[in-house]
């Protein structure tokens, strides 16, 4: 008989839950879920190392554990630190941790423009989200910030460093993904670049994920760049027979083309599985696609909020019968908020 | 006169060669403890002895020595940090550069005790000349039998490999250290794992400062017992303190834990006074990341008490009224210096200094370095002021490593004790736009980056 694993207990903002010994006070409130889950720029649970850097996901630990109740002294990284039996965490109730994401909101403002209406990532974007709820509406900030120009990383995917919050998502992605380190960062502090090495091209069957995994609009899909804004597209979960990768992706409707493929999304914004290039670049008709059904999107999402529009089924899939049935579930939900 | 453990023969000619150090008792500690004592002897007389980490935390050194992981069939390892990047801080480079024996004794017997039988001397990459010494005293100990196969034939072995660093500041940090060891960029990591548990390539490894490691020597040859009756209180032994600044005679002293600081600044033993006969203002006491004190708190407490130099003296009053005793950097300032253009300098150095891993650190000390820029040249407004107070609260503890903190206190503690001179600039643009203390050579900070 398998030995059952002693679980610790923890409660976060009050809310208890219990999780198995070396689990992350953020994964546990994941499991927990709803508005006490910190929010994460730099963390990324599929990608080795990740996490620590940004400091959005600050906690205040008010017990440190059963055996030792003292209080942490500092405010700690929850994505970097693993629970300890009978530990009690604040998030939303310490005002110590909104002031702290605060603080980080506006540093990370900085040298990030607000260039939301002109950016890629607009819809999609974690920044844009923590800016909403953490951040204040003017800035303190009167100097100049940084700017750089763009960079083609090969063919397809372009660098603009300016939008970059050096998260080190995407450096970990092509590290642990392509076996080949070609891409990393260069110098330090608010000087530090995103680089491959000497402007080298990222060429590699899975390297366009960097794109998935950037939290802001830095790394862009040239294939989709600024054809569309997110939320006038569809969103349709679909499958190919790939022998690369799973074949599992999501597709981006306009109408009826496909102009963006890219992984499946969690609703903390994590690819489910890490896709090919060629599913991603190169697959952009329906025919190349199996498709199951609409992407569940949050209704809190920018990206639901224009669906009625595209609400009436487009041709090319009426003939999927779930398809259909969830579109006119949808529809009737989109009906209700007009 | 006070004692003296490391510099006794500091003068001695030729005392950086194995002959001469030999001559004056060196390497008894080596024969002492491998022959008559058990690594744990000797772990237990550093415990006894209260010798406090000398690289700036304090941290005692036994203490972390007995953290030491000891898994089976793990190595362990024994890095010396010899770093030395602190501003201010000039006294392991003194050490390595003139008696470099000292500190290989030192990674033998700590080595020992330890159960390392591999072991890194990290020295900054500029320091070639001290580089080139430490390797040559390496040679000239190998080829005497201290280190190698077999030491004195107990059965012991141990290889010493210099590293030289990149030339950064956060290589001094020893978890970034560690990276840079490893061949990477020198980011800090993230602890725990503490370096104790997993440290270079991923084994139970200690990081010790050249100071620490060289101190050694005295407390296995004199016993503990005898170290620790050198200082008070929580303050043991003697200590390595790099004067600079506007004192007659800048230098690097060793003085006993206990010091009154007034008598480290003044009496002749010692730093000599304020030099051209000018009045003390400000002291920083500990390297440029500890707070700055003016020169009233700096020889008495809060509480009118004589400040001593020892750990807990420094630190009487917090960060509100009190310092540290960091690495022993001591700054002095005379009446003609100016604190805000000061701290503009130490920020600079932080923000080009910082990784870049954490947001706020990455982000505020280029900030905070903007405004200091913006009122020192006269162009500040008094809000800036409260923004600066208002950023570097926001950094402090929030960050990976304390470098964020090491940038944060310099300018809170500029500001706590001299905010009239950060109003004086703002209120006087005239005439501080017109103090040009040979600016122009300096890259405008106001300018963006571009590398
Ligand atoms: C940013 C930063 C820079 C540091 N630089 C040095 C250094 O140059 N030399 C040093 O010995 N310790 C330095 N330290 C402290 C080390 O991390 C570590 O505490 C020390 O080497 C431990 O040795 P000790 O216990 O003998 O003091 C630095 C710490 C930080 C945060
Ligand atoms: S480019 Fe994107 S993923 Fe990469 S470090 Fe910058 S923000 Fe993070
Ligand atoms: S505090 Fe600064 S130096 Fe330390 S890890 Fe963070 S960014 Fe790097
Ligand atoms: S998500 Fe935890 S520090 Fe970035």
């Amino acid at each position: 008989m398998a030995e059952e694993i002693q679980k610790f207990k923890v409660s976060i903002d009050g809310i208890a839950i219990e999780v198995d010994p070396g689990t992350t006070i953020l994964n546990a409130a994941r499991q927990i879920g709803g508005d006490i889950v910190p929010p994460a720029m730099c963390y990324y649970s599929k990608l080795e190392g990740s996490g620590g850097k940004c400091r959005t996901c600050l906690v205040k630990v008010s017990k440190g554990s059963e055996k030792d109740p003292r209080p942490m002294p500092k405010l700690v990284a929850s994505c970097r630190t693993t629970v300890m039996d009978g530990m009690e965490v604040q998030n939303i109730t310490s005002p110590d941790v909104v002031d702290a994401r605060k603080a980080v909101v506006e540093m990370l403002l900085i040298n990030h423009p607000l260039d939301c209406p002109v950016c890629d990532q607009a819809g999609e974007c974690k920044l844009q989200d923590l800016g909403y709820e953490h951040g204040a509406v003017n800035t303190r900030y009167e100097f100049e910030r940084r700017t750089f120009d763009r960079v083609d990383l090969g063919d397809k995917i372009q660098l603009h460093m300016n939008r970059c919050i050096l998260c080190y998502r995407c450096v970990f992605t092509a590290n642990q993904l392509t076996g080949k380190r070609e891409h990393g960062i260069l110098y330090r502090g608010d000087h530090a670049e995103i680089s491959t090495y000497i402007e080298n091209a990222l060429d590699h069957d899975f390297i366009g994920n960097v794109i998935d995994v950037c939290p802001v609009g830095a790394l862009t899909d040239k294939t989709f760049r600024f054809k569309n804004r997110v939320w006038f597209t569809k969103p349709v979960d679909a499958h190919r027979d790939c022998p690369t990768c799973s074949g599992k992706v999501t597709l981006w409707y306009k109408g009826t083309d496909v102009i963006r493929v890219t992984g499946r999304k969690d609703e903390y914004d994590e690819v489910d599985e890490f896709i090919c290039n060629t599913c991603r670049f190169e697959k952009k008709h329906t025919d190349d696609w199996v498709l199951e059904h609409p992407t569940n999107v949050s209704d809190q999402s920018v990206i639901a909020s224009n669906h009625y529009h595209a609400f009436n089924p487009p041709a090319v899939i009426q003939e999927n019968p779930q398809l259909k049935e969830a579109n006119v579930e949808q529809l009737a939900r989109s009906e209700k908020l007009k | 006169m006070g004692r003296k453990l490391l510099l006794e023969h500091i003068h001695v000619p030729g005392i950086n060669t194995l002959a001469v150090y030999r001559e004056k008792g060196g390497y008894r500690a080596v024969e002492k403890a491998l022959k008559t004592m058990s690594p744990e002897d000797v772990v237990e007389e550093v415990k006894k002895s209260g010798l406090r980490g000398r690289g700036g935390a304090g941290f005692p050194t036994g203490m972390k020595w007995s953290f030491l992981a000891k898994p089976e069939g793990v190595p362990r390892y024994l890095v010396c940090n010899g770093d030395e990047s602190e501003p201010g801080t000039f006294k392991d480079r003194y050490l390595m550069n003139n008696i470099p024996h000292a500190l290989i004794e030192g990674m033998i017997v700590s080595s020992y005790a330890l159960g390392a039988n591999t072991s890194y001397i990290y020295i900054r990459g500029e320091m070639m000349p001290q580089i080139r010494i430490i390797e040559n005293a390496i040679q000239e100990a190998k080829a005497a039998g201290w280190l190698g196969k077999n030491i004195l034939g107990t059965g012991y072995d141990l290889e010493i490999y210099v590293q030289p660093g990149g030339g950064a500041y956060i290589c001094g940090e020893e978890t970034a250290l560690l990276e840079s060891l490893e061949g990477k960029r020198g980011n800090p990591r993230i602890k725990p794992p503490f370096p104790a548990v997993a440290g270079l390539y991923g084994c139970p490894t200690v990081v010790n400062n050249v100071e620490s490691i060289a101190a050694t020597v005295p407390i296995v040859n004199d016993g503990g017992e005898e170290y620790a009756k050198i200082g008070i209180e929580r303050s043991t032994g003697t200590k390595l303190i790099s004067a600079s600044g506007n004192l007659v005679k800048p230098g690097v002293y060793e003085i006993e834990m206990g010091l009154p600081v007034e008598e480290f600044i003044f009496s002749d033993e010692y730093c000599g006074g304020i030099a051209n006969g000018k009045r003390l203002k400000a002291v920083v006491a500990g390297g440029s990341s500890v707070p700055i004190l003016p020169a009233n708190l700096i020889t008495k407490t809060i509480n009118g008490n004589p400040r001593l130099m020892t750990y807990e003296s420094l630190a009487d009053g917090g960060f509100v009224s009190g310092t540290a005793m960091g690495s022993g950097g001591f700054i002095a300032f005379d009446e003609d210096q100016c604190i805000v253009r000061n701290t503009w300098n130490y920020t600079r150095f932080y923000r080009h200094e910082s990784c870049g891993q954490c947001s706020p650190c990455r982000e505020g000390t280029g900030w905070m370095e903007k405004l200091l820029y913006k009122i020192e040249s006269g162009n500040g407004s008094l809000a800036d002021i409260d923004l600066l107070w208002d950023i570097q609260r926001r950094i402090e503890g929030n960050t990976i490593c304390p470098l964020g903190d090491a940038a944060a206190w310099p300018v809170a503690a500029a500001i706590r004790h001299f905010r009239d001179e950060f109003e004086w600039h703002i209120l006087n643009p005239g005439e501080s736009q017109q103090r040009n203390y040979g600016l122009a050579h300096y890259a405008d900070p106001l300018e963006p980056v571009t590398q």
